[in-house]
């Protein structure tokens, strides 16, 4: 019961400031709006029972890209403010709702069958026990910190001044 | 009336649409960022709650390793991409995506 408390709540929460960050005229309060989206996703995670997700999240998503965006808006300030919308506005709305309600549509019409397992919590041990285990996905977290890597120092070569 | 699967995906797909709304019409290229997290957090809602409420074990986890890597090129995606916004603003003075028109024929 108070987990479907608590999914109402956030979900109305994530898709209101989802929209109130497309509709802000100020970016800098779209930034903020997009921080309250990404904390109701953090407590969706939390609802799924994925706690480690909700965690990261907080910290990934809260701590570092949200600072690097208000970071941006900083850096880009112009003369013009605010962020108002292109000449494709009303196609894109139009498929906006045509994706929805295809994606709605085909939802609701399978038969999904939910499995009976998964009601204890995920413990954060089980997860680095898949990533560094035998036949795990060692591979691919030494790719993803070769590509972060990577990608620290694109960042830094094309800010450079010179 | 329970919470189930079909809940997680509904409001993943409207997150995705708003943000997919959000990446088109906007012209503020930090915006058109936002709205990019917006969607990559809708498609992490649903490779939860699949890995919540459709696996046959509670020990397998795929969905949530999946979630971590999309968060980590996420987080990459947006630091190359503000580079970008940032080196663009530089050189043009605008950040604009109607104006950055340099590769149009």
């Amino acid at each position: 019961m108070s987990l479907t408390v608590a999914f109402w709540i956030l979900a109305v929460m994530s898709v209101g400031t989802a929209l109130a960050v497309i509709f802000a005229r100020d970016i800098f309060h779209a930034a903020l709006f997009l921080i309250v989206c990404f904390f109701a996703v953090a407590g969706i995670y939390v609802t799924l029972n994925a706690d480690f997700l909700a965690a990261i999240q907080v910290l990934v998503y809260i701590g570092a890209v949200s600072v690097l965006l208000i970071f941006g808006i900083m850096l880009t300030r112009e003369a013009k403010r605010g962020s108002p919308a292109g000449k494709l506005r009303i196609p894109a709305l139009i498929v906006a709702f045509v994706l929805l309600g295809v994606m709605i549509g085909s939802i609701l019409s399978f038969d999904w069958q939910p499995a009976a397992g998964m009601d204890e919590m995920v413990r954060t041990q089980d997860i680095a026990g898949l990533i560094f285990s035998e036949n795990g996905y060692v591979l691919t977290f030494e790719i993803a910190g070769l590509m972060l890597l990577a990608a620290i120092i694109g960042a830094i070569v094309l800010v450079r001044k010179e | 009336m329970s919470i189930g699967l079909e809940h997680y995906l509904v409001l993943s797909a409207i997150l995705f649409c708003i943000g997919l709304y959000g990446a088109v019409v906007k012209r503020n290229t930090v915006v058109v960022l936002m709205c990019i997290e917006i969607m990559l957090n809708a498609v992490n809602i649903t490779l939860v709650a699949f890995s919540r409420y459709l696996v046959p074990e509670s020990v397998v986890l795929e969905g949530q390793i999946f979630v971590i890597f999309v968060m980590v090129v996420a987080a990459a995606e947006a630091a190359v991409g503000l580079a970008l916004i940032v080196s663009v603003y530089r050189n043009r003075r605008t950040v604009d995506a109607s104006e950055i028109d340099l590769m149009k024929g």
